[in-house]
């Protein structure tokens, strides 16, 4: 067995730990660490399936906003009663058989691919240099696929949207509980003072360097997602009322734009969602900085939760 | 040469993924956290030296959003269980 | 010159796995969670530190040099502060639950 395949192994076991772990922790917040590690450890294996793309949107979605996520609202709920009755026997037999069931089939069918697995990677690549750009997921998410990715906007703003909708009648129009304590601790303010304007050009960064290397949209806004986060866990700033009228503006101008952009395709380039051939790469790239405005904007909103206050306080 | 950083990168991995046996052993949750912050940083590090080792694009600017999103991660957990008891206390106004 | 820079690479590299392997021991085996979170910081501190040193003559460009640094003064400040604060915590005798 050689070294790599032995490190794979040892990998692979692991994260099967973690994943145990989290499922059998009996406090909520060890089951989130347990989470959070599986996801930065899941980050690695990716970098080792050689998709470093798919390794910064797990460390950074997948591990970090959701596991915030995650821990925010387990402390929300703690004051609240647990159920009455856990969950019996049965249904976690049938839950367990189910999701045994369906890892099943995907190994399976991961197992029993041919060999050279079909893949359009080829072709992918072969076209690449029509849209402008050096990186082929980038050119996959913005211009082979470009509707799909839209829609995956949309769909983040009806997050926050159902988010919202979570507040009692009265508080709407108000803004989210504050992040972080009354007296943040000052090494935390520090912090935000240091790192959020430099992690804030380290996202700009990797969305701009993502039409030709690993990076892009997401990534980047996930990184702005998080520095705002950070500002906000230490009180120089608050969640901002969601009445607010730039806030919703920055939450639908990623996929506003993004639709305006396809809706001129016909008259710029011949067809819905087209891009004009040889002015693909600035079209793009336009779209992707509104897309980063929303992910950054939505997610911390996502992690604020719904309105606690009424409008006005 | 490049064998030897990979091999530094596995016994870095499969290192830090022991202290994970904190996480797994159930004891506090704070030695949990930390193992988790261990974690980030030794698989920084394996990243670092599996980028050089290999030239593959791109490693090294995952490690450099993992810098910043696992001191985000570990940093909030720390204050969501601040704020829990701040506002158990009815401090959260 | 670039065997001594190779062996140069070799010896950070080593010792910055070492104090990976000394954190993870502080990590399994001191006796309470401050001097586990010393321990800690310790390995972050130094075992990033020495193998970014490592790596440096390896840099393609004295840029690609600077970045390395750069990240692990970015690591540096964030590990500072989840340090403090669960150090503070810990002295408060707060259960971070």
């Amino acid at each position: 067995m050689t070294l790599f395949e032995a490190l794979d192994f040892a990998l692979a076991a692991i994260v099967l730990g973690l994943a145990a772990r989290t499922i059998s922790a009996r406090r909520v917040f060890g089951a989130v660490v347990a989470y959070v590690a599986y996801g930065l450890l899941l980050a690695i294996i990716w970098v080792r399936l050689y998709a470093p793309d798919v390794a910064l949107t797990e460390a950074a979605i997948g591990s970090g906003v959701t596991g915030v996520l995650l821990i925010s609202a387990s402390t929300r709920l703690g004051p609240l009663a647990a159920p009455d009755a856990p969950p019996g026997a049965a249904l976690k037999a049938g839950a367990a058989a189910l999701s045994a069931l369906v890892a099943g089939i995907l190994a399976t069918a991961v197992l029993y691919l041919p060999d050279p697995a079909p893949s359009l990677a080829p072709e992918a690549d072969a076209h690449l240099a029509e849209t402008g750009l050096g990186n082929a997921v980038t050119a996959v998410l913005i211009a082979y696929r470009s509707f799909d990715t839209m829609l995956e906007k949309v769909v983040l703003v009806l997050a926050v949207a159902g988010v919202w909708s979570v507040a009692p009648d009265r508080f709407w129009g108000g803004a989210p509980a504050p992040l972080g304590p009354a007296a943040p601790d000052t090494a935390l303010v520090f912090l935000a003072r240091i790192l959020a304007p430099i992690g804030a050009v380290i996202g700009v960064q990797m969305f701009w360097v993502g039409a030709d290397e690993p990076g892009g949209a997401f990534q980047g806004g996930a990184i702005l997602a998080a520095m705002w986060m950070i500002v906000m866990m230490a009180r120089l700033t608050e969640p901002p009322r969601i009445s607010s009228g730039w806030l919703r503006l920055a939450l639908i101008a990623g996929p506003g734009v993004f639709l305006l952009a396809g809706l001129a395709g016909p008259v710029m380039a011949g067809s819905f969602f087209a891009f004009p051939p040889g002015f693909a790469k600035p079209v793009i790239l336009f779209i992707e900085a509104f897309m980063v405005l929303s992910i950054a904007v939505s997610l911390p909103l996502l992690v604020a939760g719904p309105p606690n206050r009424e409008a006005g306080r | 040469m490049n064998d030897v950083l990979l091999a530094a990168a596995g016994i870095t991995l499969l290192t830090v993924g022991a202290g994970l046996a904190r996480v797994l052993s159930g004891a506090r949750e704070v030695d949990g956290l930390m193992a988790v912050q261990l974690l980030g940083t030794g698989g920084i590090a394996a990243l670092l030296l599996a980028a050089s080792a290999t030239g593959v694009a791109g490693v090294e600017n995952v490690a450099l959003g993992l810098a910043l999103l696992a001191s985000f991660a570990s940093v909030a957990f720390v204050n969501a269980s601040r704020t829990q008891r701040g506002s158990d206390r009815g401090e959260n106004r | 010159m670039s065997v001594v820079l190779d062996l140069f690479t070799v010896l950070a590299v080593g010792l910055g796995v070492f104090f990976f392997l000394a954190g993870t021991v502080a990590l399994l085996r001191f006796p309470d969670s401050l001097s586990r979170l010393h321990g800690l910081t310790k390995a972050d501190n130094l075992g990033l530190g020495l193998v970014v040193l490592g790596l440096i003559p390896r840099a393609s460009s004295p840029l690609a040099a600077l970045k390395l640094i750069v990240l692990w003064a970015l690591v540096q400040l964030g590990s500072a502060t989840v340090a403090q604060m669960i150090g503070s915590a810990l002295r408060r005798r707060e259960e971070i639950e």
